[in-house]
């Protein structure tokens, strides 16, 4: 990255349009929020991007990097506003969508509704065909069958249409001939095929995966489109890549033909952004935890590298249970997302138990200290109660607040229950909120065959500061990293993104009688596909690929993901890649099943532009103390006394200062609660580093 | 020092609960039993010293509700707790102790604090294979079912007993698969352990008994709660069934008084000679699972919240089955006794209670012919498990091809075709199946497979309503019926034993649909004309929600 490098990245999200100007590496020029604009969302962008420049004096035209992710691909699927589609499966499998996994997603709820899959049955098309599981033609594509399927076709007002073949991802022959001949006859019509979407075995998230590309289509190539003409015309020269959920960057075409992999942009920003901050650091295990003011996200990061996986679900119900949700398969960076934030409302169940979340009071009506119309006591509220929250620095005070009317509700709603006063009650939200989410961490690491004591925890989003200590204490973690700008984390994230494009392919094969010849045509077409996706993106800039094979034992549901070197496969390869698995399989079960056999489904191909050079952490001058002449009067979350909080801006901290809990570091869009436990010093870099290093429980 | 707030022990009681699902999930990721795999047949639970269970995981399958609390108390009299040492881990796999038949192995590990036991970790796991005729019901007696261990100690502070190991290998036909799951059984209790220590540290706990009476309480309270809802009196309900040899009664009389619901299994038909007779503490825990789907189900499964359900059944019926009868399919007809129970509870709470279900899953165990193997061609060992249509609820039509009371997956046609020598040709909601009602009932499916390879296969049935469907509620009818045949022979297929299915024979299950609820003709025309509209029922099925039809 040369000095005169100027990049821009915009975040698009529920609520808040960021806006990040960056030089360089990574010099922060200018960031911003602005309130998105729902009618058209590029005008909110624009009104950041104009801002940035206006406030660093450059123009649109000097941008030689654009990075843009949104949530208006999630939010059109969440919020059902997406095309008409119909699917077209192989004759026998009209219903793949509706019998799914044959499963209710809450194991004692006899009224649950299984969530809608956006596609009715009389939307439901087949046409005759068969494929092998190896991709031999058991039935040809029977034209009289497509004939007729396409008189339904136009007969029902679909718009866009999801082909999903049995066993396509072997052999792609009849989807491909489908979507040319609906092309041909109905032109207006958007078609999205499973082997190219997602081209894995199980109909069900195949098919799943495709309608929602499908559903989605029509709205986000007309989007995408606009958006870059918006910018064009504005003087934006460089092209414009495009967030993936997955962590990495493609072009506006690659979007527009795979738009589903735009889901869940902001949250992979933000992950990539820890992932920068610990690699800088030289941290091998991270937490990353992003608080905003309805959900808590967490995603675990080793040697700077965000897990991930194939999976995700979009549109969860209410209480974000699992299979509840309509599983997508695309390469995501692998998060678990609660609802606990900010805006999360508490009260009394019938058995006297106090419960947080997951409703939210959102923005609107917002906790009742915001005076716009809550009722019900929130998160927020329990913060403010608490001391944590200083009304008078609140958002710049830009929002004011009444801390009177935090009490009155936790009294009403929570203390009148539990004979607890407001302090008491706040008290008690604060401890179930923070347990939930330390205990949806623990289980997430528990998922992945991890562990979360030793972690490091990187903590950012409007709340994570703030809930940070008090979390990392319930999870065993003893040392925290902020950094700076918290607040648009996401969007510092996209900067450091990688032209990157995966793809993951169906073949079952067993270990040791593994066809070599055969997996490494399946490579070759994968990298030479993949390739092609990302020099679009980065032209002939070097490139990494990353083959994976996904492997299990026989009989075991779970897989393992091995990495491959990065050339053909050769028979000397079995022995070095079962005690790669054997090894990786000790680590999450403790121990190896010497005798049974391994089996693969599934590979994968990852192309991407390099990392570059990341500079370490500067170290920072001798620890300085600081003995706060402010200080503010807290509850404190260790033991429950009344304490004097040291009450210090961020901005008056220099690398080396160092200030013992109880304290609160304000800024803007944030504070960060040094528990008493705790101490924080600031690093080389301008993070703050929280190091639990005493009881706290003592004045 | 200890805070004892409500606050406080409300974390605790969550931290009890996450580290009960950790230790689940865990069991689930290393089993090597499809049935795990796909349904979570397993089971974790956190005891205090007195033995009574403050944590369960809610695994996919209700069949360890109950008989996981029960094994833990036997145990702990078996082996006076002043014998035992850090490090021990005890097991058995009885099916009248631990979970209704052999393949369910459950461990129990004290945990010590102090030098003294404050309570137990324990898991149950289903492992592949113990020998005797396999998992099919046909065994004449247990001992044709494989390999029994009473109670012992598998671990001996820290030791593992390798004898025991040696003969659990020696008796199956999978051997390094059960190894396998026998450690991942014995990481899940120390795992269990390990947790609940570093959580009475953090807490500041010697000992779990002011949790344990928080716990309890709070659930106990919350269920009489429940249960005081409810008219008290006396309800009878009987299903009929297929059976295997002959067809059979089930009875319940379910007592609802201030304190307790007890539900008696008196009148039910005695056991069958083949392998699907039900321990009486399985029946309890699918009996007691119904229940507590309608009274207090946000109550987590506790020593307190479990109190208060009683299940009886004359010894020797075929719901309280003694030894040495055969129980390896017990699931077959424990599956059923929620409609069984819940027949009875619809009569004091009408408006609550779902319509009958296909519910016992049409699990399908599949291996290659014999003589395939002798001669050198594809072998192959598959369970696909697929399902009928739920019962309609008394404000929702029933769900299709979906499973309850099991929380079990159904299978992908592409991995099933990937791992196997079959294909699968249709699988497909079966038209007019749902029981019309004024909510209908959830359809079945229709799935249709042959041999990939012209090799014949064997599939091993257990599984019912083929004769007698899934009946509705306040009016409304009956299910379809299951079906399984050949095409082109004339008799359908029995619903239990061992079939063979030749290298060009096309087999077609058909799962039986659920029931509807409310009289037909109530039902909004919008709705019907939607079902007409997307296939689910045909224009001959639309007579049934005529006026008088």
């Amino acid at each position: 990255m040369t000095s005169q490098a100027l990049r821009l990245a915009i975040d698009i999200g529920g609520t808040f349009t960021d806006t990040v100007l960056v030089s360089g590496v990574d010099t922060i020029l200018a960031s911003t929020k602005t309130l998105t604009t729902h009618e058209n969302p590029a005008d909110g962008a624009m009104q950041g991007a104009e801002r940035v420049m206006e406030q660093t004096g450059r123009t649109l035209s000097e941008v030689t990097g654009f990075i843009h992710g949104t949530t208006l691909a999630t939010n059109a699927l969440i919020e059902r506003r997406g095309a008409v589609v119909a699917t077209i499966t192989t004759e026998g499998f009209r219903d793949i969508l509706e019998i799914a996994y044959e499963r209710r997603y809450s194991q004692y709820d006899i009224n649950l509704e299984k969530p809608d899959l956006l596609v009715p049955r009389d939307l439901s098309l087949t046409v005759r065909e068969r494929m092998s599981a190896s991709g031999e033609t058991l039935i040809p594509l029977d034209d009289a069958s497509v004939c007729a399927m396409i008189t339904e076709l136009t007969a029902s007002g679909a718009t866009a249409v999801a082909i999903c073949l049995l066993h396509s991802y072997a052999n792609p022959a009849h989807e491909r001939a489908l979507r040319d001949a609906i092309i041909a006859k109905c032109p207006n019509v958007t078609v999205s095929i499973s082997s190219d979407v997602s081209p894995e075995a199980r109909e069900f998230d195949r098919l799943c995966t495709t309608v929602a590309n499908a559903y989605i289509q029509p709205l986000m190539e007309t989007y995408l489109d606009r958006f870059a003409q918006r910018f064009a015309d504005d003087g934006v020269s460089c092209p414009i890549l495009m967030m993936t959920a997955g962590g990495g960057m493609c072009t506006i075409e690659t979007a527009a033909r795979f738009p589903i992999r735009l889901v869940e942009s902001g949250p992979a920003g933000g992950a990539i952004l820890a992932a920068r901050i610990a690699a800088r650091a030289g941290l091998d295990e991270v937490l990353s935890f992003d608080v905003g003011g309805t959900t808590a996200k967490l995603c675990l990061i080793d040697n700077a590298r965000p897990q991930t996986s194939r999976q995700f679900e979009i549109a969860r119900a209410a209480r974000f249970i699992k299979g509840s949700g309509m599983p997508v398969r695309i390469p995501v960076i692998e998060m678990i997302e609660i609802g606990a934030g900010g805006g999360s409302i508490a009260g009394v169940d019938r058995l006297g138990r106090l419960t947080v979340g997951p409703q939210s009071a959102g923005s609107e009506p917002g906790p009742v200290a915001f005076m716009r119309g809550g009722t019900d006591p929130t998160v927020t509220d329990s913060d403010i109660t608490l001391g944590y929250i200083v009304p008078d620095t609140f958002a710049e005070g830009h929002i004011p607040l009444d801390p009177e009317g935090s009490k009155e509700a936790l009294t009403r709603v929570i203390g009148s229950k539990l004979e607890l006063d407001a302090v008491g009650s706040a008290d008690g939200v604060s401890r179930i909120v923070d347990e939930s989410m330390a205990s949806a961490g623990r289980m997430h690491a528990v998922e992945s065959g991890k562990d979360l004591g030793g972690r490091t925890m990187i903590a950012f989003g409007g709340n994570g500061p703030l809930h940070a200590s008090r979390v990392a204490r319930s999870a065993g973690v003893s040392r925290i990293v902020i950094p700076p700008n918290p607040g648009v984390g996401s969007a510092v994230g996209f900067l450091f993104a990688p032209v990157s494009f995966e793809i993951v392919r169906s073949r079952y094969s067993m270990l040791n009688t593994l066809d070599a010849a055969a997996i490494n045509t399946l490579f070759d077409q994968m990298i030479a596909e993949a390739r092609a996706v990302v020099a679009q993106g980065a032209g002939d800039a070097p490139t990494l690929t990353q083959r994976t094979a996904f492997m299990r034992y026989n009989g075991q549901g779970h897989e393992i993901e091995i990495d491959l070197p990065d050339r053909a496969l050769t028979l000397d390869d079995i022995a070095p890649l079962t005690a790669a698995f054997e090894e990786e399989y000790r680590k999450q079960f403790s121990r190896p099943v010497p005798g049974m056999k391994i089996e693969i489904l599934n590979w994968a191909v990852r192309v991407a532009t390099p990392d570059g050079d990341i500079p370490r952490v500067p170290p920072a001058p001798n620890l300085n103390t600081i003995k706060a002449t402010d200080t503010r009067p807290i509850t404190c979350d260790v033991d429950g006394t009344l304490k004097q909080a040291a009450f210090v801006a961020r901005d008056s901290l220099a690398p080396g200062d160092h200030v013992q809990g109880p304290a609160l570091i304000t800024e803007p869009q944030t504070t960060t609660l040094v528990s008493a436990d705790f101490s924080v010093r600031v690093d080389g870099a301008g993070n703050l580093i929280l190091i639990q290093d005493q009881k706290g429980d003592t004045e | 020092m200890s805070d004892l707030s409500p606050a406080r022990l409300q974390v605790m009681w969550n931290r009890l609960l996450a580290v009960v699902e950790e230790q689940g999930q865990t069991l689930i990721r290393a089993a090597f039993s499809p049935i795990v795999r796909e349904c979570g047949d397993i089971s974790a639970g956190i005891f205090d010293a007195q033995g009574r269970m403050l944590a369960q995981a809610v695994t996919g399958t209700p069949g360890h509700i109950n008989t996981m609390a029960e094994a833990v108390l036997t145990l702990r009299e078996r082996f006076p707790v002043q014998n035992m040492k850090p490090g021990d881990i005890y097991m058995t796999n009885d099916p009248w102790l631990a979970s209704g038949h052999l393949n369910d192995f459950l461990l129990m590990m004290p945990a010590f604090k102090n030098g003294k036991v404050v309570g137990f970790t324990s898991c149950t796991s289903h492992l592949v294979d113990l020998g005797g005729l396999g998992m099919g019901p046909e065994g004449s007696d247990i001992y044709d079912e494989g390999l029994l261990i009473p109670p012992c100690k598998m671990v001996d502070q820290g030791e593992l007993n390798s004898l025991l190991m040696d003969i659990v290998r020696a008796n199956s036909r999978e051997p390094i698969a059960n190894e396998g799951d026998i450690y991942a059984l014995i990481a899940c209790c120390e795992a269990g352990v390990t947790r609940l220590l570093g959580m009475m540290d953090e807490f500041a706990l010697d000992d779990l008994e002011a949790l344990a009476t928080y716990i309890i309480d709070t659930s106990r309270k919350g269920t009489l709660d429940a249960i005081a809802e409810l008219p008290e009196g006396t309800y009878k309900n009987m299903l009929r069934m297929d059976g295997y040899e002959n067809e059979l009664e089930l009875h319940a009389t379910l007592t609802v008084s201030k304190d307790q619901l007890l539900v008696d299994f008196d009148g039910t038909s005695g056991c069958s000679r083949k392998g699907i007779n039900v321990p009486l503490n399985y029946a309890t825990a699918y009996t007691v699972f119904a229940m507590r789907c309608i009274v207090g189900p946000d109550i987590p499964n506790n020593a307190g919240s479990l109190e208060p359900f009683k299940v009886t059944g004359p010894k020797g019926c075929i719901l309280n089955a003694q030894r040495p009868v055969p129980v390896a399919m017990r699931h077959t007809l424990g599956q059923v006794t929620p409609d069984l129970v819940l027949g009875c509870l619809h009569q004091a709470v009408p408006d609550l209670v779902p319509a009958e279900g296909a519910s016992c899953m049409f699990d399908l165990p599949m291996r290659h012919a014999p003589e395939v193997a002798r001669d050198g061609g594809q072998e192959f060992a598959i369970e696909p498990v697929h399902n009928g249509g739920t019962g309609a609820r008394p404000h929702a039509d029933g769900l299709s091809a979906t499973a309850y009371p099991s929380g079990v997956y159904g299978s992908q046609v592409e991995i099933t075709e990937s791992v196997a020598p079959v294909i699968m040709w249709r699988r497909e909601l079966r038209p007019d199946s749902g029981g019309a009602g004024q909510y209908r009932g959830g359809l079945g499916q229709r799935i249709e497979m042959s041999a990939a390879n012209d090799a014949p296969f064997i599939v091993f049935l257990s599984v019912e309503r083929l004769k007698f469907p899934a009946l509705g509620r306040m009016g409304g009818q009956p299910g379809a019926p299951g079906r399984i045949r050949i095409r082109g022979r004339e008799n359908d297929i029995p619903g239990k034993g061992e079939l063979r299915v030749e290298g060009d024979d096309y087999l077609i299950f058909e799962t039986p649909g659920g029931g509807g609820f409310g009289a037909p003709n109530l039902r909004d025309p919008e709705a019907l004309n939607s079902d007409l509209k997307r296939g689910l029922v045909t224009d001959i099925g639309a007579k049934a929600y005529e006026e008088n039809a």
